[in-house]
This record gives structure tokens, C-alpha cells and sequence, in this order.
């Protein structure tokens, strides 16, 4: 089996002290890089390793990178995206909690690399244990000469800094985070620009996610031909395939005998991992669908559950995309009109109301499936359903950003794969609202 | 005159923040998670007095505070706030249920605060811990792998607690 990297360390006593981090090489790869490489060598080097944002939408790293404006005067800032939110994720947590300076290590070489002086770090508020535990890292990291002015006696210096979110979904789109960051409304942007060109505070402004600093760490420790040789290479034959390379952290949850957070080459199949990680289905029940990378992404039936979890993979299926890798397994005693009315609830929670499609959409999408569920469906809430999905979201054009369509995606996945059980849904007129959901809906 | 609410220890612990940013607009969250974490709410007087401090108008401050839907403004909730997950992860492995177990023994609705102060249950969107579904954030708390007994012993203690 793959020999983990990403998650080597966290089974270790006090693995997110410095002292242990260093132990096993922490710090190597940083000194090694302000030593030796130019800026523009490390963007080269984490170019060629195609490492692919792990945060969703799944964008080459060393590309956006390389978006920012030549000989810019700066400031230049570095977000790191730790609002993680999307329901089912939970990979940045265990980083953060575990290995925070694996993360720091690569929050370090890639503002190097992007020659930004200041990195904020916006953690979501519901994870405390991950604030706590970045910020003593980022402490130890002043202390020994990592962060600060004149870093390892070079002329580069960077400041990190933790902003806490306040429990929006919404700020973990990329301009909805540097909104919030900014101490307004985390309404997104309309792009462009892009906040390459003008991003947190009208400057140029990368956003990376938690994860893909933890990789950053690694192609700097073990080479860019390293993280190129796991996962699936691009098909040559479609030119939009940027390749899947690099391990991958995969957060299994649902009815699985074990959920849990576990490492695997890009590429594996969902039934391995709910196989040979998960330990299978749980009650020996079987899996009727399955969450591929976070409800946005919709859902895999029961006959796809060999597709592999790549970039491409879910794409080919009718999924929206890998997502972030957050695999929900949902059993075959569970009703899939019940799962996409909590998808829908969700999302219609969390829509920060800018775009009306979207605002309305979230919002309709619940009612109509609050209707069915209370036994006062109709056919033809069906079509209904998804025809406003259909009008929702960046893909028709409707929306500024992409909440929409992870809104949408899981409406249309459900019907279209799914729409038999509907049908015999409405048909029966029975009422799944349990006491749980009718105290919440009056709240 | 209103009474001034933000204390010195607050104002002090605000102003640490403005070296951290180029603008005195990006401390808002900051300035409103400083008051809120000490006065379990942030009344408009706060959010006046912050304001003040960030060289913002009122109507700014409080334009971002109610984006958020996170602070409250009327009055203190709990001395403990209770996050139940309800999304999908945690919804599968009876998440709602839980919830539904612990208003009851609270004898509370979900939003509402126990008469004696001390509990505030509300329902929460994923918490990121889907490994331990079904989860519950009280405080900085994360309770994990939640049941029918854990959930309402949890209630019992939190009520039983003096004031």
C-alpha cells in the first residue's frame, strides 16, 4: 500500500511542536530553497510538478503563481484558505491540528516563491484546535528564525497572521474570503480581475488552500519528478486534462464502517477507498450513492462506484469534479429525496444572497423538496427542480460565483440518476419531515 | 450618553491588531470576536464604539456583523454555545436527532438559551469532523461521536451548573 507522506507524522506524540516537526526533516526544505533557488525557480519547480489546487476547483498552483504581475512594487499578499466548509471535508483540519508546520514550511517557500511579504491564514471559526495549534506554531517559527525580518539570515522576510472567520460557507470562495478578510459583507467578486491582479487590499494577491501548501513542502523536500510520479498522468488526447498528480488526502464519512481522513495516490477508485480504507459499507448494507468531493459535486450511483478519484474522474460521470476529495457514503436504506433536501437546505443556508438566481434558487430548491416531503409533492416538482438548477450558477451565466453550481450540481445528479425514487416518492405521498426537522424549521 | 461598553482590556486587545493590516476596515472581525467572546453578544452600542476605534461609520461595522448571522445583539446568549451539526455527514449518522434529544432534555428550541443561562443549543452547518459525525462544537469543544446518552448527559451538566 502507498506509504503515506502528507500524513507521515500525525500518529507521532506531540507531532505539531517544532521539536518533533524538525526531527523528521521539518525545515530542510526551506533552508534549502532560500539558500539556493531564485523565486522564480521555486514557481518553475512547482509548475513542472503539476500540482493541482487542492482546495476544489483543482487549478495548477505554479500557474496562478505565475499570474501575478512581473516587477510589481507590492505589497503582495498570501491567503491561505483554512475556511474549509464544504460539508464532508475535513483534510485542512487534520493538517492544521496535526502538522500545522508542514503547513507553515510551504506557506513560507511559496510566498518566496510569489515574493509576497505577508500571509493571512483565515481559519474558519468552528475549528479552535486548529487556530491554537497554528498560532503556537507560528510563534515557535518567530522565535526560531522562520518568520520574521531577514528569514535564516537572507533578505527575505514574511509575516503570518490568523484571521478567524465567523461561520460563512461563503468565505471559502477565494474573493468572498479577501472580502471578509478586508471587514466587509464576504460578498464574492465579480472577476475579473482576478486577485492575482487585484486581490486583498487592491494588491496583488495569491489564495491557496491548506493542503496544497502541505504539498508545496513536500516538492520542495523531494522534487517536482517526486510528486509527478504518483496519481494519473494527463490524457494526451484531451488538451483540458492538466493531469492528476501528487498524493491526495480523502475524507471518508457517512455509513462506512471507518471514516476517517486517509492518504492515497490521486487516481484510486471510490470503491477502494471505501473498500480498503473505509473497511466497506456500514451493517453490511451496500452503498446506493455516493459523495464524490463534497455535496457541491452531486453524487456517483451505485454502478459508478468504480471511477477514480481524479481531477477527471467524477467530471465523466456527471459529477461537477473532484471537488475537495470529501467522500460521503450514503447506504441503500436512505432515502435520496431525504439526502438532497439536507444538500438543498444547505446550500440555500449558506447562498449570501448577492445573485438572485442563486439567492432564490437555494431557496426554492428547499421549499419544493420541504413540499414533497410533507407529502404534498407533485410530479411535476420534479421537472420544476430541475429546471431551476438548470438557470442557476457560472455555467449558464447567471451568477458571480460558483456556489450556484454546487447548488445545482447535486439537484440535477440526484433527478437524473436518481429520478425513479422520486417519482415513487410523490406516488406514495408519505412524509419523511422527521420531529428533528420540524424543530429546525421552525427555528 | 450611552454607557460606554468596550472596557480598556478590550480597546487594548483591538488596537493590538492594527499593525496586522494595512487598513483599520480588515479589524472589524477581529474587534467584533473580541467583544463577542467577552460579552457573548455585541449590542449596537458596541458596534458604535468599535466604529469609533476603526474610523469606520456605525452603519459599517454593523453592515458586516450582520452578514455574518454569528453575533448576536440583543442580549447575552449562554454561558456555553452548543453547535449541533445537521449537514449531510453527521445527518446520516442521526446528527438531527441529537440535536432533537438535547432540546428536549434542555427543554429549549434550537436558537434559545436555558433559563438559567447557562446553555445556548444551536444547529450548525458541517463542522469539518465528519470523522467523528455526529459531532457537537460547546465552547471550544469539539464533542465527537455523539449518542442519545452523551448528548443529554452533556445537557445535564451544563444546567446543572451554577451561575
Amino acid at each position: 500500500m502507498f506509504q503515506p507522506v502528507l500524513l507521515a507524522n500525525i500518529d507521532k506524540p506531540n507531532s505539531y511542536t517544532l521539536k518533533v516537526y524538525e526531527s523528521t526533516g521539518g525545515y530542510s526544505a526551506l533552508k534549502k530553497t532560500l539558500r539556493e533557488m531564485k523565486p522564480v525557480d521555486v514557481v518553475e519547480m512547482v509548475k513542472s510538478s503539476g500540482l493541482r489546487g487542492r482546495g476544489g476547483a483543482g487549478f495548477p498552483c505554479g500557474l496562478k503563481w505565475s499570474f501575478l504581475p512581473k516587477d510589481h512594487p507590492g505589497p503582495i499578499y498570501m491567503c491561505i484558505n483554512a475556511d474549509e466548509s464544504e460539508p464532508g471535508t475535513f483534510n485542512n483540519r487534520v493538517l492544521m491540528e496535526l502538522d500545522p508546520h508542514q503547513v507553515i514550511e510551504g506557506i513560507i517557500i511559496g510566498s518566496y516563491a510569489t515574493r509576497a511579504s505577508t500571509a493571512y491564514i483565515y481559519v474558519r471559526y468552528e475549528f479552535p484546535l486548529s487556530y491554537e495549534r497554528l498560532q503556537a506554531a507560528i510563534d515557535e517559527c518567530y522565535a526560531a528564525g522562520y518568520l520574521g525580518k531577514n528569514i535564516l539570515g537572507t533578505e527575505f522576510s514574511l509575516d503570518v497572521f490568523l484571521h478567524r472567520g465567523a461561520a460563512a460557507y461563503i468565505c471559502g470562495e477565494e474573493t468572498g474570503l479577501i472580502e471578509s478578510l478586508e471587514g466587509k459583507r464576504a460578498w464574492p467578486r465579480i472577476k475579473p480581475p482576478f486577485p492575482a491582479v487585484e486581490g486583498a487590499f487592491r494588491k496583488p494577491t495569491v489564495v491557496n488552500n491548506i493542503e496544497t501548501m502541505a504539498c508545496v513542502t513536500q516538492i520542495a523536500r523531494r522534487g517536482a519528478d517526486w510528486f509527478k510520479s504518483i496519481g494519473v498522468p494527463a490524457d494526451p488526447k484531451n488538451p483540458r486534462d492538466a493531469g492528476s498528480y501528487g498524493p491526495k488526502l480523502y475524507c471518508l464519512s457517512g455509513h462506512v464502517n471507518k471514516p476517517g481522513c486517509y492518504e492515497a495516490p490521486l487516481g484510486i477508485t471510490c470503491r477502494q477507498l471505501i473498500d480498503e480504507y473505509g473497511g466497506g459499507v456500514w451493517k453490511g448494507r451496500k452503498a446506493k450513492a455516493v459523495v464524490p468531493g463534497g455535496i457541491s459535486m452531486g453524487f456517483l450511483s451505485a454502478n459508478e462506484l468504480d471511477t477514480t478519484l481524479d481531477f477527471e474522474g467524477p467530471g465523466k460521470v456527471g459529477c461537477l469534479g473532484l471537488g475537495t476529495a470529501a467522500v460521503v457514503v450514503i447506504d441503500d436504506q436512505t432515502s435520496m429525496v431525504d439526502v438532497l433536501y439536507n444538500c438543498c437546505r444547505f446550500m440555500s443556508h449558506e447562498s449570501c444572497g448577492q445573485c438572485t438566481p442563486c439567492r432564490e434558487g437555494t431557496s426554492w430548491s428547499t421549499k419544493i423538496l420541504e413540499r414533497i416531503r410533507s407529502g404534498r409533492g407533485k410530479m411535476e416538482d420534479i421537472d420544476l427542480l430541475l429546471e431551476v438548477a438548470n438557470s442557476m450558477g457560472i455555467i449558464p451565466g447567471t451568477t458571480i460565483c460558483g456556489l450556484s453550481d454546487g447548488a445545482a450540481w447535486p439537484v440535477k445528479n440526484a433527478i437524473n440518476k436518481f429520478r425513479p425514487e422520486f417519482e415513487e416518492y410523490i406516488r406514495s405521498g408519505r412524509k419523511s419531515v422527521t420531529p428533528a426537522q420540524e424543530l429546525m424549521m421552525a427555528h | 450618553m450611552a454607557e460606554r461598553v468596550l472596557t480598556d482590556d478590550m480597546v487594548a486587545a483591538i488596537k493590538a491588531y492594527f499593525p496586522r493590516y494595512p487598513t483599520r476596515q480588515a479589524v472589524t472581525l477581529p474587534a467584533l470576536h473580541i467583544v463577542n467572546e467577552r460579552l457573548r453578544y455585541v449590542p449596537i452600542q458596541a458596534v458604535i464604539e468599535i466604529a469609533q476605534l476603526l474610523e469606520l461609520a456605525p452603519a459599517e461595522v454593523q453592515d458586516t456583523l450582520s452578514f455574518y448571522g454569528f453575533f448576536p445583539q440583543e442580549k447575552p446568549i449562554g454561558k456555553t454555545r452548543a453547535w449541533v451539526c445537521r449537514s449531510i455527514a453527521c445527518a446520516l449518522r442521526g446528527g438531527e436527532e441529537v440535536l432533537d434529544y438535547m432540546c428536549h432534555e434542555a427543554g429549549i428550541k434550537p436558537g434559545e438559551t436555558t433559563a438559567d443561562g447557562n446553555l445556548t443549543i444551536e444547529f450548525a452547518e458541517c463542522l469539518g469532523a465528519c470523522d467523528f459525525a455526529p459531532c457537537m462544537l460547546a465552547g471550544k469543544d469539539l464533542h465527537k461521536d455523539l449518542t442519545r446518552e452523551k448528548a443529554t448527559a452533556f445537557v445535564k451538566q451544563m444546567t446543572a451548573q451554577k451561575g
